[in-house]
């Protein structure tokens, strides 16, 4: 008989994550629960009467429901491009060979750009003065300004995070793609099925895991985008390009309201969380009954 | 349905082949007859799948044409030869039901629903699956796909041919036994020209009415399963089909006489001496333990495989098998061999020599 010794030595082999995570994660997420029911004079904090007062100024803030919805159509926008566009690109892209090789390298170099570089690359491409976009825009007499025009500065960080982020949608989709055997092209050369069902009911269906992984990364990360638009726009003109990120920085930062700032981030996360849950709950379970 | 002719077939894979060594399929001529069933048998590399690559026109040959029906269909896409695959891994198509599956290659082709729906409840009945009609085709079990697959290549009534490539290689071994066995029904039902490529002898010999041996790109015999265990052709023959292989012993043969290390040994038939490498060939079935008379053996050890018994022995330096049946008691005494003389083949490198007179047959 083997009994089991008793060893609690492995409480330090658990000791590094745990220290790691509370100091990564769950320390600085109890400081905001902290701020976000209390008040705050020039770095004193006074207990509130009522301890949900921030979250409820929050939930009646017009502000708030504003930026949430530019958020949303931003995400919805950059989505309703990306995927389809990096599904087209992974399609046309070569499957081996040099050139397979040299378009993954041309692929993924946009995705090792710093965020601010890409605003900063942006910010001057797009300027009416000394940018070759703007200035080309300009000289063809397209009236463009993305600092004045509300439209165009939309189409601005639109087209800036296409640039940047359809690479990772082509990557995936392309590795997924890939991992197709052959013999699934030849049967359906064999049943005469044309380029269109080809996609329809074998590439999209062996595509399906990868393109789900990457609109939720997409999304997550267009959700909680920050540092390229601000680099851009700076949130302008105006308020139109304000998105939600960039609006809980000026209200914590810009005004010093850390008490209704941090209750407005933990709402701001449960929503990214509750949107990750549900779309991966609904995709998992269209997965498994078959579509 | 349809007869398809090789003519002067060859394939290699590099752009400018020199010598015989850079083809993969060397030189072939063939018909395969409409409605018969072929297996395919080889070892890995041997260039059996390049072969049905070629005739399903997923590869063009390097040299050579292909007739279907005398159609030269040489340079002609898969699409246009209307032939059927299925293939080593099922290929199904995944978020679609059973019925679907089955009705794609119809559908493809614009024919109308009344005819497709009649059609696949027809085809389902012959696979067996008409209960499964409304399933996704995912989550099936591999043997369900593979039927799937095979309905979807029988679906078309235009069907030139059904190839097989290796199809029973992800089936557990109790459906392989089902599944062989209701393809050679539907072969003997509907007749249609089946090739089945294979590395597996069972395989090949319980399906095939003819099996097609290949051996380093080239084609070394074409037979019934009987002609290829009674005469096989080369020596890869013989030492690939049946288990275990034939016995090949170097010798020296005169007349109707074979002589190994001096020993004589009778022979069915009168050879006019042959030139090169000259060896026997006789299958462990034909090789008799006996007290008394033929050449003497020393026993290795003895292997009991329930219906039979496979005897290992020294034969003047050679390792020899023999079959010895289950009831055969294997005594201290028996140290001696005797070899039908009617089933000793004579190889003169590697492929076989045929007798001057005709003796073997009466034997």
């Amino acid at each position: 008989m083997q009994t089991k010794t008793v060893n609690q030595k492995a409480w330090f082999l658990v000791l590094p994550v745990l220290v790691l995570v509370a100091f990564s994660a769950v320390i600085p997420l109890m400081t905001v629960v902290n701020y976000s029911i209390q008040d705050t004079f020039g770095g004193e904090f006074f207990s509130l009467e009522d301890k949900l007062m921030w979250f409820r100024e929050m939930l009646e803030s017009q502000r708030m429901w504003d930026a949430l919805g530019r958020q949303l159509m931003f995400s919805g926008i950059i989505l309703a491009i990306e995927v389809p566009l990096g599904v087209f690109v992974a399609l046309n892209m070569p499957k081996s060979g040099f050139w397979a090789s040299f378009c993954l390298v041309m692929m993924s170099l946009p995705l090792l750009i710093p965020w601010n570089v890409v605003g900063t690359i942006w910010q001057i491409f797009g300027r009416v003065d000394i940018g070759l976009l703007g200035n080309t825009l300009d000289a063809l007499g397209i009236d463009y300004n993305y600092t004045q025009d509300t439209f165009d500065a939309w189409v601005t960080i639109i087209v800036m995070d296409v640039w940047h982020w359809t690479s990772l949608v082509a990557l995936l989709a392309y590795a997924g793609l890939k991992s197709i055997p052959d013999a699934y092209y030849q049967a359906a050369e064999i049943d005469q099925a044309s380029r269109w069902k080809v996609f329809r009911y074998i590439e999209l269906p062996k595509m399906m895991g990868v393109l789900m992984i990457a609109i939720l990364l997409r999304f997550m990360d267009s959700f909680m985008i920050y540092t390229e638009p601000f680099v851009v726009t700076g949130g302008g003109p105006g308020n139109a390009t304000t998105l939600l990120s960039i609006d809980l920085v000026k209200m914590a930062l810009g005004q010093f309201d850390l008490g209704p700032a941090a209750a407005f981030s933990i709402m701001y996360f449960l929503v990214i969380l509750a949107i990750s849950w549900v779309f991966y709950t609904v995709m998992t379970n269209l997965d498994k009954r078959g579509m | 349905m349809a007869k398809i002719t090789l003519d002067n077939l060859a394939h290699s894979y590099l752009p400018n082949p020199q010598g015989e060594d850079d083809y993969a399929l060397k030189e072939l001529n063939h018909d395969w007859a409409d409605g018969q069933a072929y297996a395919l048998l080889g070892s890995s590399g041997c260039g059996k799948s390049t072969l049905l690559n070629i005739i399903s026109g997923l590869l063009h040959p390097s040299q050579g044409r292909i007739l279907f029906d005398d159609k030269d269909v040489t340079h002609a896409p898969t699409a246009e030869r209307n032939i059927a695959q299925v293939f080593q891994f099922p290929v199904v198509y995944d978020t679609m039901t059973v019925h679907d599956n089955l009705a794609f290659p119809l559908r493809n082709r614009g024919r109308d629903e009344s005819y497709v729906a009649e059609r696949v409840q027809e085809i389902a009945r012959m696979i067996g699956m008409e209960d499964m009609l409304k399933r996704k085709a995912r989550g099936l079990g591999a043997d369900a796909k593979q039927k799937i697959s095979l309905g979807r290549g029988m679906v078309r009534k235009d069907v030139n041919a059904l190839l097989f490539d290796e199809p029973l290689t992800v089936i557990d071994p109790h459906m392989k036994w089902e599944l062989r066995t209701q393809l050679k029904k539907l072969h003997h039902d509907f007749g249609h020209t089946m090739i089945y490529v294979t590395h597996d002898q069972t395989e090949a010999l319980t399906f095939a009415d003819k099996v097609v041996v290949m051996y380093d790109g080239r084609v070394v015999q074409i037979g019934t399963p009987d002609e290829l265990f009674e005469r096989p052709a080369h020596t890869f023959v013989g030492y690939f089909i049946g288990s275990p292989g034939m016995n090949l012993l170097a010798a020296k043969v005169e007349g109707d006489r074979a002589y190994v290390d001096g020993k004589e040994i009778p022979l069915g038939g009168s050879y006019d001496t042959p030139r090169g490498k000259v060896e026997i060939g006789v299958r462990p079935e034909f090789v008799h333990l006996t007290a008394g008379e033929g050449l003497p053996v020393r026993i290795r050890r003895v292997e009991d495989v329930g219906r039979h018994k496979i005897v290992r022995a020294d034969f003047f330096g050679t390792e020899i098998n023999i079959i010895a049946d289950e009831g055969d008691a294997i005594g201290a005494d028996m140290t001696r061999v005797r070899f039908d003389p009617g089933h000793v083949n004579v190889y003169a490198d590697d492929w076989r020599v045929a007798p001057r007179t005709r003796q073997e047959e009466a034997a």
